[in-house]
Protein backbone atom coordinates (compact mmCIF):
# COMPACT_ATOMS: atom_id res chain seq x y z
CA UNK A 1 0.00 0.00 0.00
CA UNK A 2 3.08 2.29 -0.21
CA UNK A 3 2.65 5.78 1.19
CA UNK A 4 -1.07 5.51 0.97
CA UNK A 5 -1.15 3.29 4.01
CA UNK A 6 0.44 6.06 6.05
CA UNK A 7 -2.33 8.41 5.01
CA UNK A 8 -5.21 6.17 5.89
CA UNK A 9 -3.88 4.41 8.96
CA UNK A 10 -3.66 5.97 12.41
CA UNK A 11 -2.53 8.40 13.60
CA UNK A 12 -3.16 10.45 10.44
CA UNK A 13 -6.28 8.70 9.23
CA UNK A 14 -8.80 6.15 10.38
CA UNK A 15 -8.90 2.40 10.89
CA UNK A 16 -9.42 -0.20 8.16
CA UNK A 17 -12.69 -2.03 8.77
CA UNK A 18 -12.91 -5.21 6.63
CA UNK A 19 -16.27 -5.97 4.95
CA UNK A 20 -15.99 -8.62 2.24
CA UNK A 21 -13.26 -11.09 1.46
CA UNK A 22 -12.89 -11.36 -2.33
CA UNK A 23 -9.95 -13.79 -2.48
CA UNK A 24 -8.60 -16.27 0.05
CA UNK A 25 -5.05 -17.59 0.41
CA UNK A 26 -5.60 -20.39 -2.13
CA UNK A 27 -7.13 -17.98 -4.66
CA UNK A 28 -4.10 -15.73 -4.29
CA UNK A 29 -1.72 -18.64 -4.80
CA UNK A 30 -3.54 -19.74 -7.96
CA UNK A 31 -3.59 -16.17 -9.32
CA UNK A 32 0.16 -15.78 -8.74
CA UNK A 33 0.86 -19.05 -10.56
CA UNK A 34 -1.40 -18.07 -13.47
CA UNK A 35 0.17 -14.60 -13.82
CA UNK A 36 3.63 -16.17 -13.78
CA UNK A 37 2.61 -18.45 -16.65
CA UNK A 38 1.10 -15.52 -18.54
CA UNK A 39 4.35 -13.58 -18.19
CA UNK A 40 6.28 -16.52 -19.65
CA UNK A 41 3.76 -16.96 -22.45
CA UNK A 42 3.59 -13.26 -23.41
CA UNK A 43 7.36 -12.84 -23.49
CA UNK A 44 8.25 -16.25 -25.01
CA UNK A 45 10.34 -17.13 -21.97
CA UNK A 46 11.89 -14.78 -19.47
CA UNK A 47 15.36 -14.22 -20.93
CA UNK A 48 15.10 -10.43 -20.89
CA UNK A 49 12.38 -10.04 -18.27
CA UNK A 50 12.85 -8.27 -14.93
CA UNK A 51 10.35 -7.89 -12.10
CA UNK A 52 10.08 -4.64 -10.17
CA UNK A 53 7.74 -4.42 -7.21
CA UNK A 54 6.28 -1.05 -6.23
CA UNK A 55 6.77 -0.16 -2.57
CA UNK A 56 5.29 -1.42 -0.45
CA UNK A 57 2.35 -3.57 -1.54
CA UNK A 58 3.90 -4.69 -4.82
CA UNK A 59 7.13 -5.91 -3.27
CA UNK A 60 5.89 -9.12 -1.58
CA UNK A 61 3.85 -9.87 -4.70
CA UNK A 62 6.93 -9.44 -6.90
CA UNK A 63 8.78 -11.89 -4.64
CA UNK A 64 5.95 -14.43 -4.98
CA UNK A 65 5.95 -14.05 -8.76
CA UNK A 66 9.72 -14.47 -8.78
CA UNK A 67 9.40 -17.75 -6.85
CA UNK A 68 6.56 -18.92 -9.09
CA UNK A 69 8.65 -18.25 -12.21
CA UNK A 70 11.43 -20.35 -10.74
CA UNK A 71 9.14 -23.33 -10.12
CA UNK A 72 7.78 -23.19 -13.67
CA UNK A 73 11.17 -24.50 -14.65
CA UNK A 74 13.89 -23.98 -17.14
CA UNK A 75 12.36 -26.17 -19.87
CA UNK A 76 9.59 -23.67 -20.57
CA UNK A 77 11.50 -20.47 -20.00
CA UNK A 78 14.62 -20.56 -22.09
CA UNK A 79 18.04 -20.33 -20.57
CA UNK A 80 17.29 -18.47 -17.35
CA UNK A 81 15.09 -19.36 -14.40
CA UNK A 82 16.14 -16.64 -11.99
CA UNK A 83 14.74 -13.33 -13.24
CA UNK A 84 16.21 -10.08 -11.88
CA UNK A 85 14.11 -8.67 -9.05
CA UNK A 86 14.01 -5.09 -7.81
CA UNK A 87 11.86 -2.71 -5.81
CA UNK A 88 10.88 0.86 -6.57
CA UNK A 89 9.57 3.64 -4.36
CA UNK A 90 7.84 6.30 -6.43
CA UNK A 91 7.29 8.94 -3.71
CA UNK A 92 9.53 11.58 -5.31
CA UNK A 93 7.79 11.17 -8.67
CA UNK A 94 4.19 11.56 -7.51
CA UNK A 95 2.05 14.37 -8.91
CA UNK A 96 0.39 15.12 -5.57
CA UNK A 97 3.53 16.22 -3.69
CA UNK A 98 2.52 19.15 -1.54
CA UNK A 99 -1.16 18.19 -1.68
CA UNK A 100 -0.96 15.37 0.83
CA UNK A 101 1.69 13.64 2.93
CA UNK A 102 4.12 11.87 0.59
CA UNK A 103 7.10 10.13 2.15
CA UNK A 104 9.04 7.16 0.81
CA UNK A 105 8.55 3.87 2.61
CA UNK A 106 11.82 2.25 1.60
CA UNK A 107 14.92 2.84 -0.46
CA UNK A 108 14.62 1.94 -4.13
CA UNK A 109 16.70 -1.12 -4.98
CA UNK A 110 17.28 -1.93 -8.66
CA UNK A 111 20.58 -3.85 -8.71
CA UNK A 112 20.67 -4.43 -12.47
CA UNK A 113 20.65 -2.46 -15.72
CA UNK A 114 17.17 -1.93 -17.16
CA UNK A 115 18.30 -0.95 -20.61
CA UNK A 116 16.95 -3.40 -23.18
CA UNK A 117 14.96 -5.39 -20.59
CA UNK A 118 11.24 -6.06 -20.49
CA UNK A 119 10.28 -4.72 -17.09
CA UNK A 120 7.18 -6.10 -15.40
CA UNK A 121 5.98 -3.59 -12.81
CA UNK A 122 4.17 -5.35 -9.98
CA UNK A 123 1.67 -3.76 -7.61
CA UNK A 124 -1.04 -5.08 -5.34
CA UNK A 125 -3.93 -2.80 -6.36
CA UNK A 126 -4.50 -0.76 -9.54
CA UNK A 127 -6.81 2.17 -8.83
CA UNK A 128 -6.42 5.69 -10.31
CA UNK A 129 -3.23 4.76 -12.17
CA UNK A 130 -1.25 7.64 -10.67
CA UNK A 131 1.23 5.41 -8.86
CA UNK A 132 1.95 3.60 -12.15
CA UNK A 133 2.37 6.95 -13.94
CA UNK A 134 4.93 7.95 -11.31
CA UNK A 135 6.65 4.56 -11.63
CA UNK A 136 6.99 4.96 -15.41
CA UNK A 137 8.70 8.32 -14.88
CA UNK A 138 10.95 6.88 -12.20
CA UNK A 139 12.01 3.97 -14.43
CA UNK A 140 13.22 6.48 -17.02
CA UNK A 141 15.86 7.66 -14.56
CA UNK A 142 17.27 4.15 -14.22
CA UNK A 143 17.56 3.27 -17.88
CA UNK A 144 15.56 2.66 -21.03
CA UNK A 145 13.64 -0.61 -20.88
CA UNK A 146 12.67 -2.27 -24.15
CA UNK A 147 9.11 -2.57 -22.85
CA UNK A 148 7.21 -2.10 -19.61
CA UNK A 149 4.33 -4.36 -18.60
CA UNK A 150 2.06 -4.10 -15.57
CA UNK A 151 0.98 -6.94 -13.29
CA UNK A 152 -1.53 -6.29 -10.48
CA UNK A 153 -3.38 -8.59 -8.12
CA UNK A 154 -6.53 -6.44 -8.01
CA UNK A 155 -7.89 -4.06 -10.64
CA UNK A 156 -10.52 -2.05 -8.80
CA UNK A 157 -11.41 0.45 -11.57
CA UNK A 158 -11.72 4.25 -11.26
CA UNK A 159 -8.79 5.00 -13.56
CA UNK A 160 -7.88 8.68 -13.93
CA UNK A 161 -5.14 8.11 -16.51
CA UNK A 162 -4.92 6.06 -19.73
CA UNK A 163 -3.25 3.06 -18.07
CA UNK A 164 -4.26 -0.60 -18.26
CA UNK A 165 -2.75 -3.70 -16.70
CA UNK A 166 -1.23 -6.55 -18.77
CA UNK A 167 -1.73 -9.19 -16.07
CA UNK A 168 -4.56 -9.12 -13.52
CA UNK A 169 -5.26 -11.41 -10.58
CA UNK A 170 -8.90 -10.37 -10.27
CA UNK A 171 -11.13 -7.52 -11.40
CA UNK A 172 -13.04 -6.23 -8.40
CA UNK A 173 -15.64 -3.47 -8.84
CA UNK A 174 -15.48 -1.05 -5.93
CA UNK A 175 -16.86 2.23 -4.72
CA UNK A 176 -14.36 5.09 -4.94
CA UNK A 177 -14.24 5.54 -1.18
CA UNK A 178 -13.69 1.87 -0.37
CA UNK A 179 -10.27 0.40 0.43
CA UNK A 180 -8.75 -2.83 -0.84
CA UNK A 181 -6.35 -4.67 1.42
CA UNK A 182 -4.07 -7.29 -0.13
CA UNK A 183 -2.35 -9.50 2.44
CA UNK A 184 -0.59 -12.88 2.22
CA UNK A 185 -3.72 -14.71 3.35
CA UNK A 186 -6.25 -13.03 1.07
CA UNK A 187 -7.84 -9.89 -0.32
CA UNK A 188 -10.45 -7.91 1.57
CA UNK A 189 -12.59 -4.92 0.67
CA UNK A 190 -13.36 -2.58 3.52
CA UNK A 191 -13.85 0.97 4.58
CA UNK A 192 -11.89 3.47 6.58
CA UNK A 193 -13.61 4.33 9.81
CA UNK A 194 -12.57 7.78 10.88
CA UNK A 195 -12.66 8.67 14.53
CA UNK A 196 -15.28 11.31 15.23
CA UNK A 197 -13.59 14.68 15.72
CA UNK B 1 7.34 21.39 10.08
CA UNK B 2 7.75 24.79 8.50
CA UNK B 3 11.30 25.85 9.41
CA UNK B 4 14.52 24.17 10.45
CA UNK B 5 16.20 26.56 12.84
CA UNK B 6 17.76 24.33 15.48
CA UNK B 7 18.17 20.65 16.29
CA UNK B 8 15.63 21.04 19.10
CA UNK B 9 12.99 21.85 16.46
CA UNK B 10 13.33 18.26 15.27
CA UNK B 11 13.75 16.33 18.49
CA UNK B 12 14.97 12.74 18.51
CA UNK B 13 11.96 11.58 16.46
CA UNK B 14 12.57 14.22 13.81
CA UNK B 15 16.27 13.42 13.58
CA UNK B 16 15.38 9.76 12.98
CA UNK B 17 12.89 10.80 10.28
CA UNK B 18 15.58 12.85 8.50
CA UNK B 19 18.02 9.90 8.70
CA UNK B 20 15.46 7.53 7.20
CA UNK B 21 14.63 9.94 4.39
CA UNK B 22 18.34 10.54 3.74
CA UNK B 23 18.75 6.82 2.92
CA UNK B 24 16.44 7.36 -0.07
CA UNK B 25 18.36 10.42 -1.22
CA UNK B 26 21.70 8.62 -0.93
CA UNK B 27 20.23 6.14 -3.40
CA UNK B 28 19.18 9.02 -5.68
CA UNK B 29 22.65 10.59 -5.45
CA UNK B 30 24.25 7.31 -6.49
CA UNK B 31 22.39 7.06 -9.79
CA UNK B 32 23.70 7.92 -13.24
CA UNK B 33 21.14 10.77 -13.32
CA UNK B 34 21.01 11.94 -9.71
CA UNK B 35 17.83 13.97 -9.96
CA UNK B 36 14.18 13.52 -9.00
CA UNK B 37 11.28 15.82 -9.91
CA UNK B 38 10.02 16.11 -6.33
CA UNK B 39 10.37 19.90 -5.88
CA UNK B 40 9.67 21.07 -9.42
CA UNK B 41 8.53 24.68 -9.45
CA UNK B 42 9.87 25.48 -5.98
CA UNK B 43 12.49 28.17 -5.53
CA UNK B 44 15.22 28.00 -2.91
CA UNK B 45 17.36 31.06 -2.24
CA UNK B 46 20.62 30.99 -0.35
CA UNK B 47 21.23 34.11 1.69
CA UNK B 48 24.77 33.99 2.95
CA UNK B 49 26.06 36.91 4.98
CA UNK B 50 29.15 34.90 5.87
CA UNK B 51 31.69 33.04 3.79
CA UNK B 52 30.99 29.42 3.01
CA UNK B 53 32.11 26.84 0.51
CA UNK B 54 30.66 23.49 1.42
CA UNK B 55 27.38 24.50 3.04
CA UNK B 56 26.26 26.82 0.25
CA UNK B 57 27.32 24.49 -2.57
CA UNK B 58 25.84 21.55 -0.73
CA UNK B 59 22.44 23.23 -0.34
CA UNK B 60 22.42 24.36 -3.96
CA UNK B 61 23.34 20.90 -5.21
CA UNK B 62 20.64 19.40 -3.01
CA UNK B 63 18.01 21.81 -4.33
CA UNK B 64 19.01 21.13 -7.94
CA UNK B 65 18.87 17.36 -7.46
CA UNK B 66 15.30 17.83 -6.28
CA UNK B 67 14.57 19.87 -9.45
CA UNK B 68 14.00 23.09 -7.47
CA UNK B 69 15.20 26.42 -8.84
CA UNK B 70 17.99 28.11 -6.92
CA UNK B 71 18.96 31.72 -6.42
CA UNK B 72 22.17 32.81 -4.79
CA UNK B 73 22.59 35.99 -2.85
CA UNK B 74 26.06 37.14 -2.05
CA UNK B 75 26.51 40.11 0.21
CA UNK B 76 29.58 41.50 -1.53
CA UNK B 77 27.77 42.21 -4.82
CA UNK B 78 24.36 43.21 -3.42
CA UNK B 79 22.53 46.30 -2.25
CA UNK B 80 23.66 45.48 1.29
CA UNK B 81 26.69 47.52 0.27
CA UNK B 82 24.36 50.48 -0.32
CA UNK B 83 23.09 50.12 3.24
CA UNK B 84 19.96 48.03 2.67
CA UNK B 85 18.77 46.49 5.94
CA UNK B 86 18.39 42.76 6.52
CA UNK B 87 14.62 43.07 6.70
CA UNK B 88 14.35 45.02 3.44
CA UNK B 89 16.69 42.59 1.72
CA UNK B 90 14.69 39.59 2.87
CA UNK B 91 11.34 41.13 1.95
CA UNK B 92 12.64 42.11 -1.48
CA UNK B 93 13.76 38.55 -2.14
CA UNK B 94 10.51 37.12 -0.86
CA UNK B 95 8.53 39.42 -3.16
CA UNK B 96 10.11 37.60 -6.11
CA UNK B 97 8.29 34.47 -5.03
CA UNK B 98 10.38 31.98 -3.11
CA UNK B 99 9.61 28.86 -1.12
CA UNK B 100 12.65 28.52 1.12
CA UNK B 101 15.49 30.69 2.38
CA UNK B 102 18.76 29.15 3.48
CA UNK B 103 20.36 31.66 5.83
CA UNK B 104 23.83 32.07 7.21
CA UNK B 105 24.64 35.10 9.33
CA UNK B 106 27.31 36.10 11.81
CA UNK B 107 24.74 37.03 14.46
CA UNK B 108 22.95 34.44 16.54
CA UNK B 109 19.18 34.39 16.15
CA UNK B 110 18.94 35.98 12.69
CA UNK B 111 17.11 32.96 11.17
CA UNK B 112 14.41 33.28 13.86
CA UNK B 113 13.93 36.96 12.99
CA UNK B 114 13.68 36.13 9.29
CA UNK B 115 11.19 33.36 10.01
CA UNK B 116 8.97 35.93 11.73
CA UNK B 117 9.02 38.19 8.66
CA UNK B 118 8.43 35.82 5.75
CA UNK B 119 6.01 33.12 4.65
CA UNK B 120 8.74 30.99 3.10
CA UNK B 121 10.44 28.16 4.99
CA UNK B 122 13.64 29.24 6.70
CA UNK B 123 16.62 26.90 7.08
CA UNK B 124 19.40 27.89 9.42
CA UNK B 125 22.75 27.27 7.73
CA UNK B 126 24.69 28.66 10.67
CA UNK B 127 24.00 31.67 12.89
CA UNK B 128 26.97 33.08 14.79
CA UNK B 129 28.10 30.79 17.60
CA UNK B 130 24.63 29.41 18.00
CA UNK B 131 23.33 26.59 15.76
CA UNK B 132 24.10 24.73 12.52
CA UNK B 133 21.44 22.03 12.42
CA UNK B 134 22.12 20.52 8.98
CA UNK B 135 25.78 19.99 9.94
CA UNK B 136 24.63 18.07 13.02
CA UNK B 137 22.25 15.98 10.89
CA UNK B 138 24.94 15.06 8.39
CA UNK B 139 27.30 14.22 11.24
CA UNK B 140 24.68 11.93 12.76
CA UNK B 141 24.05 10.33 9.38
CA UNK B 142 27.77 9.75 8.80
CA UNK B 143 28.20 8.09 12.19
CA UNK B 144 25.01 6.06 11.73
CA UNK B 145 26.14 4.80 8.32
CA UNK B 146 29.42 3.51 9.82
CA UNK B 147 28.26 2.41 13.28
CA UNK B 148 24.62 1.52 12.70
CA UNK B 149 23.32 3.52 15.63
CA UNK B 150 24.52 6.33 17.89
CA UNK B 151 23.09 4.82 21.07
CA UNK B 152 25.82 4.22 23.67
CA UNK B 153 28.68 5.57 21.54
CA UNK B 154 31.36 7.66 23.23
CA UNK B 155 31.88 10.81 21.17
CA UNK B 156 34.47 13.47 22.02
CA UNK B 157 34.11 16.98 20.61
CA UNK B 158 37.55 18.53 20.79
CA UNK B 159 38.65 22.14 20.58
CA UNK B 160 37.05 25.52 20.22
CA UNK B 161 33.63 24.72 21.69
CA UNK B 162 32.99 28.31 22.73
CA UNK B 163 32.86 29.79 19.23
CA UNK B 164 31.38 26.72 17.60
CA UNK B 165 27.78 26.50 16.37
CA UNK B 166 28.66 23.04 15.09
CA UNK B 167 29.44 21.92 18.64
CA UNK B 168 26.16 23.29 20.01
CA UNK B 169 24.09 21.54 17.36
CA UNK B 170 26.11 18.34 17.51
CA UNK B 171 25.81 18.08 21.29
CA UNK B 172 22.02 18.32 21.02
CA UNK B 173 21.78 15.84 18.16
CA UNK B 174 24.26 13.26 19.49
CA UNK B 175 22.67 13.35 22.95
CA UNK B 176 19.16 13.08 21.49
CA UNK B 177 20.21 9.86 19.73
CA UNK B 178 21.62 8.42 22.95
CA UNK B 179 25.36 8.96 22.58
CA UNK B 180 27.62 9.91 25.46
CA UNK B 181 29.17 13.28 24.60
CA UNK B 182 32.47 14.46 25.96
CA UNK B 183 33.80 17.98 25.49
CA UNK B 184 37.59 18.19 25.41
CA UNK B 185 38.96 21.73 25.46
CA UNK B 186 41.09 24.19 27.37
CA UNK B 187 39.01 26.19 29.88
CA UNK B 188 39.40 29.34 27.78
CA UNK B 189 37.66 27.70 24.81
CA UNK B 190 34.65 26.41 26.74
CA UNK B 191 31.51 28.55 27.14
CA UNK B 192 31.24 30.39 30.45
CA UNK B 193 28.30 28.22 31.48
CA UNK B 194 27.60 24.64 30.44
CA UNK B 195 24.50 24.39 32.61
CA UNK B 196 21.95 22.08 31.03
CA UNK B 197 24.36 20.69 28.42
CA UNK B 198 24.11 16.87 28.33
CA UNK B 199 27.91 16.50 28.34
CA UNK B 200 30.94 15.57 30.38
CA UNK B 201 33.98 17.81 30.35
CA UNK B 202 37.68 17.11 30.41
CA UNK B 203 40.77 19.17 29.68
CA UNK B 204 42.99 16.24 28.75
CA UNK B 205 42.67 14.58 25.37
CA UNK B 206 45.33 11.97 26.15
CA UNK B 207 43.34 10.65 29.12
CA UNK B 208 40.27 9.81 27.06
CA UNK B 209 41.45 9.19 23.50
CA UNK B 210 41.83 5.41 23.87
CA UNK B 211 38.16 4.90 24.76
CA UNK B 212 36.52 6.92 22.02
CA UNK B 213 34.21 5.67 19.27
CA UNK B 214 34.29 9.04 17.51
CA UNK B 215 36.70 11.96 17.78
CA UNK B 216 35.20 15.16 16.40
CA UNK B 217 37.73 17.95 15.90
CA UNK B 218 36.54 21.53 15.74
CA UNK B 219 38.21 24.24 13.73
CA UNK B 220 40.16 26.83 15.67
CA UNK B 221 38.18 29.89 14.63
CA UNK B 222 40.77 32.59 14.63
CA UNK B 223 38.40 35.02 12.92
CA UNK B 224 36.03 34.89 15.90
CA UNK B 225 38.68 35.23 18.61
CA UNK B 226 38.80 38.77 19.91
CA UNK B 227 41.23 38.13 22.72
CA UNK B 228 44.22 35.95 23.43
CA UNK B 229 42.54 32.66 24.37
CA UNK B 230 45.46 30.46 23.36
CA UNK B 231 49.13 30.90 24.15
CA UNK B 232 50.03 29.77 20.63
CA UNK B 233 48.75 27.49 17.91
CA UNK B 234 51.80 25.32 18.35
CA UNK B 235 50.97 24.75 22.00
CA UNK B 236 47.34 24.05 21.12
CA UNK B 237 48.46 21.39 18.65
CA UNK B 238 50.73 19.79 21.22
CA UNK B 239 47.91 19.40 23.76
CA UNK B 240 44.71 19.10 21.70
CA UNK B 241 45.73 18.42 18.09
CA UNK B 242 45.12 15.00 16.51
CA UNK B 243 48.77 14.23 15.80
CA UNK B 244 50.31 11.04 14.43
CA UNK B 245 51.05 9.91 18.02
CA UNK B 246 47.48 10.38 19.17
CA UNK B 247 46.25 8.67 16.01
CA UNK B 248 48.06 5.55 17.24
CA UNK B 249 46.27 5.77 20.59
CA UNK B 250 42.89 5.89 18.83
CA UNK B 251 40.99 2.60 18.53
CA UNK B 252 41.08 0.79 15.18
CA UNK B 253 37.32 1.14 14.71
CA UNK B 254 37.08 4.78 15.81
CA UNK B 255 36.00 7.55 13.43
CA UNK B 256 37.82 10.85 12.84
CA UNK B 257 35.52 13.74 11.94
CA UNK B 258 35.91 17.44 11.19
CA UNK B 259 33.29 19.91 9.93
CA UNK B 260 35.78 21.69 7.66
CA UNK B 261 37.51 23.82 6.66
CA UNK B 262 40.51 22.17 8.32
CA UNK B 263 43.52 23.96 9.74
CA UNK B 264 46.00 21.23 8.92
CA UNK B 265 48.79 21.16 11.41
CA UNK B 266 46.68 22.84 14.10
CA UNK B 267 43.67 20.82 15.26
CA UNK B 268 44.34 17.97 12.84
CA UNK B 269 47.54 16.73 11.21
CA UNK B 270 47.59 15.71 7.56
CA UNK B 271 48.17 12.03 8.54
CA UNK B 272 44.98 12.09 10.60
CA UNK B 273 42.90 13.73 7.90
CA UNK B 274 44.01 11.09 5.43
CA UNK B 275 43.85 8.13 7.82
CA UNK B 276 41.49 5.29 6.90
CA UNK B 277 39.45 6.09 10.02
CA UNK B 278 38.80 9.60 8.73
CA UNK B 279 35.27 10.10 7.38
CA UNK B 280 35.71 13.79 6.58
CA UNK B 281 34.97 13.47 2.87
CA UNK B 282 32.03 11.17 3.62
CA UNK B 283 30.66 13.98 5.79
CA UNK B 284 30.67 16.27 2.76
CA UNK B 285 29.00 13.80 0.39
CA UNK B 286 26.39 12.85 2.99
CA UNK B 287 25.76 16.58 3.42
CA UNK B 288 24.09 16.77 0.02
CA UNK B 289 21.73 13.86 0.73
CA UNK B 290 20.89 15.16 4.21
CA UNK B 291 20.06 18.60 2.84
CA UNK B 292 17.89 17.01 0.14
CA UNK B 293 16.01 15.28 2.95
CA UNK B 294 15.61 18.56 4.87
CA UNK B 295 14.43 20.49 1.80
CA UNK B 296 12.03 17.69 0.91
CA UNK B 297 10.65 17.49 4.45
CA UNK B 298 10.02 21.23 4.57
CA UNK B 299 8.79 21.83 1.02
CA UNK B 300 7.53 18.58 -0.41
CA UNK B 301 6.56 15.88 2.01
CA UNK B 302 3.37 17.51 3.21
CA UNK B 303 4.19 15.84 6.50
CA UNK B 304 2.12 18.41 8.37
CA UNK B 305 -0.91 18.11 6.11
CA UNK B 306 -3.96 16.34 7.42
CA UNK B 307 -5.00 13.07 5.82
CA UNK B 308 -7.03 13.54 2.62
CA UNK B 309 -10.07 11.45 1.72
CA UNK B 310 -9.36 7.78 1.15
CA UNK B 311 -8.26 6.67 -2.29
CA UNK B 312 -5.48 7.15 -4.78
CA UNK B 313 -4.16 3.62 -4.93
Amino acid sequence: MAERERTVMPPRGGIFVPKTQVMDAADLRRAVTRIAHEIVERNHGVDDVALIGLQTGGVPLAHRLHDALRTIGADQMGSRTDVPLGSLDVAFYRDDIGLRPVLPEAVTDIPFDLTGMTVVLVDDVLFTGRTVRAALNALNDYGRPLAVQLAVMIDRGHRQLPIRPDFVGKNVPTRFDEQVDVADDGVTIGEIARPQP
Amino acid sequence: MKHLLSVQDLGAEGVHEVMRLTDSFVEVSGRAIPRVPALRGKTVVSLFYEDSTRTRLSFETAAKRLSADTMTFSVSSSSVNKGESLRDTVETIEAMGIDAVVVRHKSSGVPWRIASWVNASVINAGDGWHQHPTQALLDCYTIRSRKGDLGGLRIAIVGDVMHSRVARSDVDAFAALGAEVLLVAPPTLLPASLEGWPVKITHSLDEVIGGLDVIYLLRIQRERMTEALLPSLREYRAVYGLTADRLRALRRDALVMHPGPMNRGVEIDAEAAEDERSVITAQVSNGVAVRMAVLYLLLGSGADLVAPPAGDQ
